[in-house]
Parts: C-alpha cells; structure tokens; sequence
C-alpha cells in the first residue's frame, strides 16, 4: 500500500490503430489503476478516436481494445476528459463517443466521459502530480 | 506551480506544438528537443506560435539537438534560450511536473 496517494493524468493523443501509443496508454493505466493512485485519462487530438464507437479490428487482425475502456470503471478509473474542441475539429460529437460508465457505493452506471473545452483541459493539466503522455 | 513542456515533433508532422501552446498556462515553460527544435527557426510558420507564447511562458531549445541539426542560436526566434543538458535538467527539477507533447 502506497503511503502517497497522488493524481496521475494519461494524456492521450494519438489515433488508436496506426501505431503503438493508445495500446501502451492503455496497458499502463491497467498496470498503474493496481496502485490506488487517483487516476484520470484524457483525450484530445486524435486521442479523442480511441473511444468512438463501433471500433472493429477483426478484419485488421490486432487486438480491439477500446472495449478495455468501458471496463476501466471496475478499476476504479472513474473519470475521462475529453475535450470538445478536439471533437469538433473532427466532425465528432459526443454521440460518436462510446458509452463509458462506472458505479460507485452510491449508485450505478455513473457518466465516466467529461465534455471539457481547451482552457479547463489546461487547468486540469496544472492540477496533476504526474502526466504520462501517449 | 508551473509545468514543464517538452516537445519532441516537427511543427510541419504534426500539431503537437501547436497543442502544446494552446494548453500552456502563464508561467509554463515550453522545451523544444529533439525533432521539435524545428520549430524554432526564424521565419518557419511556426514562429509566430513561439512569439505568441513567449507572451506568457518562457522557450528554450536544447542545444545538441538543434546544432545537430544544423541550427544557429541566430537562426532562432527572438527571446528563445538555448540551453544545454544540465538546463535540461535543471529545468524538470524547477517545474513541478513535466508533460510531453508527442
């Protein structure tokens, strides 16, 4: 049991079949949600394509993982940004985004995806003990 | 307390310094390594985001990397600090985090 408990940002910003990042972003935030640290991810650029919906490898022949994404509640990984421009730049809305929730002692399937615009993603930027950038 | 930037990419591959800037908080600091540094250089498109930036954060440009590249400290954009490893150093220790744009 760690004697710190700190906030740790996955900052994810890379489209999630072409390459490597969001399945390492992915694989560490599994290793790290064994910490019971506070953990939140974000997406912007074209991290925000990891989560849309209707994702499909089969025919590409690697592992589909954003379906890891809706289990990460059960890891109590509880809160994603995502930032409404990088959406909006991409004709996305959050329509397009898959839904992603998780419970707690309270109550069941709460929102994990939070809508936020640039300035506030910046702020919570500044308000982490650690980034990790994929 | 202050993050530290660094950026890694050409500005003319991808938009990871235009990203950088646009979440920069005054009292940032922005690094440019490796591939990055090329968006330093005067009169690139990417100048006038350096300039814009430099507004409220401080750049700096690691050394080695620009002059393997091929690129003067007079090449630079106006008010950009070259600095060496040990400012590279010196610099994650009086940050408070650092975040890499990729």
């Amino acid at each position: 049991m760690s004697k710190t408990n700190k906030k740790f940002l996955y900052v994810n910003r890379k489209a999630p079949h072409g390459s490597i990042y969001a399945l390492e972003a992915i694989e560490v935030v599994l290793i790290g949600a064994a910490f019971e640290q506070q953990v939140s991810l974000a997406f912007l650029d074209d991290g925000v394509y990891q989560i849309a919906r209707g994702q499909n490898t089969k025919q590409i022949g690697t592992k589909n993982f954003a379906n890891i994404f809706k289990a990460l509640g059960d890891y109590d990984v509880r809160t994603m940004y995502v930032e409404k421009e990088s959406l909006a730049e991409r004709g996305l809305d959050v329509s397009d985004l898959m839904e992603i929730t998780h419970d707690t002692d309270d109550a069941e399937d709460l929102p994990s995806i939070q809508l936020v615009d640039r300035a506030e993603m910046a702020r919570i930027m500044a308000d982490q003990d650690v980034i990790l950038s994929y | 307390m202050s993050t530290l930037h660094t950026v890694n990419k050409s500005p003319f591959d991808r938009p990871s310094l235009a990203s950088c800037v646009a979440h920069c908080l005054p009292g940032d600091s922005i690094l440019l390594i490796e591939d990055g540094v090329l968006g330093a250089r005067n009169g690139s498109a990417s100048a006038k985001m350096l300039v814009d930036a430099m507004a409220n954060c401080k750049v700096y440009v690691l050394g080695p990397d620009a002059t393997a590249r091929g690129m003067a400290p007079d090449a630079m954009v106006t008010g950009i600090e070259t600095i060496d490893y040990n400012g590279f150093v010196e610099l994650a220790v009086n940050h408070k985090r650092t975040q890499s744009w990729l």
